[in-house]
């Protein structure tokens, strides 16, 4: 076997820039070395793509006068399934291998790639399938393989195209979704060498389907993710839009699923809860185009050999931490991105990491240790639209709180952390705000330090250090002389000092009363 | 009804007008308005940047001075809904059974503004007029966690001359999540840039919500960008009166004291 790619190298590419910085240029729209398409007209596409899906998510999850019901029995569901996870997992695996199938445990990334590797071997294919997976991506698979002479064949029109673009995905449902169809045309035009391809969707997807087609029938082994693996039937669920995916399971003669441990459903009967609202989640479709199930090897039908790879990778350690175990019951359907005002401004690309978005802002730092991604928790405005939407009530916002207040604990163990800027501010903060005569104190003592930043229009216009990234954009009114506490005691606690302001201000009139 | 006011620290200190209003209004109602100098903060701003263990000490102060206050009202609905969403787990994380039945007490003696005006005393005339057009900013706090839906909008559908024109894309935030305009300056610029496209097309003179921080947030932007379309905090429209010239005479009744209401 040829050199194994060192673990953890694989995603070390994810964590290059802290998120502000990586936002900075997404907005600065500066283009990146490594992508074709980082620029201005990225955040175009993404604001009118994640407007338009969020549009048919809205509209078909209103239509739904049971859509709360459904998203607490997802909830529910999801939350028992991770109580009981071993017992559901080996559930699974019994009535899997029971159908034919065989079923591989990998603790981490290396372990998941050097399994795929093995299964690949007897085969030795020079090419290999594969429909959108995100932990392939997550275990750094296709530059694995093509270490290995092997070639990855993304077969998701949207994975194609970035596969071709040299790009990286930037939504993990509709990963070519920064990219406009111009840019496909030439993107296509030169990949395909047809000079003279239009715009026009039907070209687009004809162009690909005769591109993939020829892939389908003549490759032997195909790379799969999984929407949902069910226990008692031993079944594998894959739901998806375009038909390739079915193509893929179905053609080869040898499948290869690669599957978080968090994805397993007790019964073939939760579909029913998660059927309706995945589709209405991801695309705003009431029912997803392909419903596919698998279950083991039955003779004349489908692959002759049909493995599942469960995947750990970082996934155990959140189960054991009781205020973040809910982000394993994500299903990814990435309505989350679509809603949040942070990811319209910047994209996928910022977040550097496998998982944009709000859920990616609590996945990745949590399954690359929280050294890897510390600036991801405070890549939210703490706004709840993901909240809001997410389809297995995931309190997104919380489970952020959760893990800054991690990042703050790591950062007060170290010397330079608790000496620097930031913690020393809110140390400071808190000591004034926790007493009743500190903090008037501190007021009174800025009312009068103020005046050197105030401009003769009264608002502050230019503020030092980190303070300067809000008057970049923004003003800030000045203190005003007297504060409301000072106001109150002048005008108010002369007359009844015992209990301030206990009798209505004679001034005011009293037209109404509402007791 | 006697109702003991929380003007919130970042109120107390730079919209005093904000609290002057809340005084004024319930006043008017007939209400007797309390305020316990001793208050500080809610501990907001640490437990949202991750600073747990700093805002106990502020939580449990706020709990000690309001315990035995009857009914607390708050002109800032991220300020309720920091204690509605998360005392309770901060007196199980301080270990403190005697906190948490505090807090579970308190809890639900506290109202933001307009809540307490439409849910608790069950008024949505009250009495004010306001000649302007206004636009409604339904801040996230407000929207998602206190859920006040339609209660802003009531009481501004009641004022007298008032001219509530739409916000589009209103329940987008502004961009300021506190330490996120700061720590995240660019994309909160951005995401304000969109917000405060959607004020000016709105066409309105005013801009209104229930929180001071998204429109300290919001009129910055305004501000900084000459315009003179105004951020006016929704008790502050909700106190003027026929007898208007009270107002005048306040020299802090607007975020810009020489533009006063008409
Ligand atoms: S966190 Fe919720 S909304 Fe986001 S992708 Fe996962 S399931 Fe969907």
């Amino acid at each position: 076997m040829k050199r194994e790619t060192q673990p953890g190298q694989q995603n070390q590419h994810w964590n290059r820039r802290d998120f502000p910085e990586a936002a900075r240029q997404a907005l600065a729209a500066q283009p990146a070395a490594d992508s074709p398409f980082e620029h201005s007209q990225t955040r175009r596409n993404v604001r009118h793509a994640t407007d338009v899906i969020q549009a048919k998510r809205n509209a078909v999850t209103a239509e739904l006068h049971e859509w709360q019901a459904l998203r607490r029995a997802g909830a529910a569901i999801r939350a028992h399934t991770l109580e009981h996870l071993d017992h559901y997992l080996l559930e699974f695996e019994a009535n899997y291998t029971r159908r034919g199938g065989r079923v591989h445990w990998a603790s981490d990334a290396a372990e998941a790639r050097r399994l795929v590797l093995e299964i690949l071997a007897p085969h030795a294919p020079r090419e290999v399938i594969k429909v959108k997976t995100m932990t392939s991506e997550e275990i750094g698979l296709n530059a694995c393989l093509e270490d290995h002479g092997i070639r990855p064949i993304e077969t998701d029109l949207a994975e194609l195209i970035v596969q071709l673009g040299h790009d990286r995905p930037s939504h993990f449902v509709a990963p070519a979704l920064h990219i406009s169809r111009g840019q496909v045309r030439d993107l296509f035009a030169r990949a395909m060498r047809q000079p003279n391809l239009t715009d026009s969707p039907d070209d687009l997807v004809a162009a690909a389907r005769g591109y993939l087609r020829q892939k389908f029938l003549t490759t032997p082994v195909a790379i799969s993710g999984a929407n949902f693996l069910l226990a008692d039937t031993g079944g594998v669920c894959i739901v998806e839009s375009e038909g390739n995916g079915r193509m893929c399971l179905t053609l080869p003669d040898v499948l290869i699923s690669i599957v978080g441990i968090e994805k397993v459903l007790p019964r073939f009967q939760d579909l029913e809860v998660f059927l309706q609202t995945l589709p209405r989640s991801a695309t705003g479709e009431r029912m997803n185009p392909y419903n596919s199930i698998w279950s083991g090897t039955p003779t004349g039908d489908g692959p002759r050999e049909f493995h599942v790879i469960l995947l750990d990778n970082g996934r155990s350690p959140i189960l054991a931490d009781e205020e973040s175990r809910q982000t394993l019951r994500c299903i990814r359907c990435a309505a989350c991105l679509n809603a949040c005002p942070v990811y319209h401004q910047t994209g996928g690309h910022a977040y550097e990491s496998v998982y944009a978005g709000p859920i990616g802002a609590i996945l990745t730092p949590q399954l690359h240790s929280m050294h890897a991604a510390q600036s991801l928790p405070y890549a939210s405005s703490l706004c709840g639209a993901c909240y809001e939407v997410c389809p297995v009530e995931i309190n997104i916002p919380e489970v952020l709180i959760h893990l800054r207040s991690q990042v703050v604990q790591q950062q007060q163990s170290t010397l330079t952390g608790s000496l620097g800027l930031w913690n020393l501010a809110m140390q400071s903060a808190a000591f004034l705000m926790r007493d009743s005569h500190r903090l008037p104190a501190a007021v009174h003592l800025a009312q009068r330090l103020q005046s050197a930043l105030v401009s003769r229009n009264g608002f502050i216009e230019w503020l030092p250090g980190p303070l300067s990234g809000w008057t970049k954009t923004r003003d800030l009114p000045a203190l005003p002389a007297e504060s409301f506490r000072d106001w109150w005691q002048r005008t108010r606690s002369a007359n009844s000092p015992s209990s301030p302001g206990a009798h209505p201000n004679p001034e005011s009139s009293t037209e109404q009363r509402h007791d | 009804m006697r109702l003991s006011l929380f003007i919130t620290c970042y109120n107390d200190a730079l919209f005093p007008q904000t609290g002057k209003a809340v005084v004024r209004v319930l006043e008017r109602l007939g209400h007797t308005v309390e305020f316990r100098p001793a208050q500080t903060c809610c501990g907001q701003m640490h437990w949202n940047t991750g600073y747990l263990r700093e805002s106990l000490p502020i939580l449990r102060h706020f709990v000690h001075v309001f315990a035995d206050a009857e009914t607390i009202v708050v002109p800032s609905s991220s300020c309720v809904a920091m204690m509605r969403d998360h005392y309770t787990k901060a007196a199980q994380m301080d270990n403190d059974p005697a906190l948490a039945r505090e807090v579970e007490l308190l809890l639900p003696r506290v109202f933001e503004f307009s809540e307490l005006l439409v849910r608790r005393l069950r008024v949505e005339d009250v009495g004010a007029r306001f000649t302007h057009k206004v636009a409604y900013h339904p801040s996230c706090h407000s929207a998602r966690s206190l859920h006040l839906d339609e209660i802003p909008l009531h009481l501004l559908r009641r004022v007298r001359g008032l001219d509530l024109v739409p916000l589009a894309n209103s329940q987008e935030c502004c961009g300021f999540g506190g330490t996120f305009a700061i720590k995240n300056a660019d994309v909160s610029s951005a995401m304000l840039a969109d917000k405060v496209r959607c004020v000016l097309n709105s066409g309105t003179e005013v801009l209104t919500a229930v929180d001071n921080s998204c429109l300290m947030h919001i009129h910055g932007s305004l501000h900084r960008q000459r315009t003179h379309v105004r951020a006016v905090h929704l008790a502050e429209i909700l106190a003027c009166s026929e007898d208007e010239s009270a107002l005048a005479a306040d020299q802090h009744f607007t975020f810009a004291s020489s533009e006063l209401p008409r």
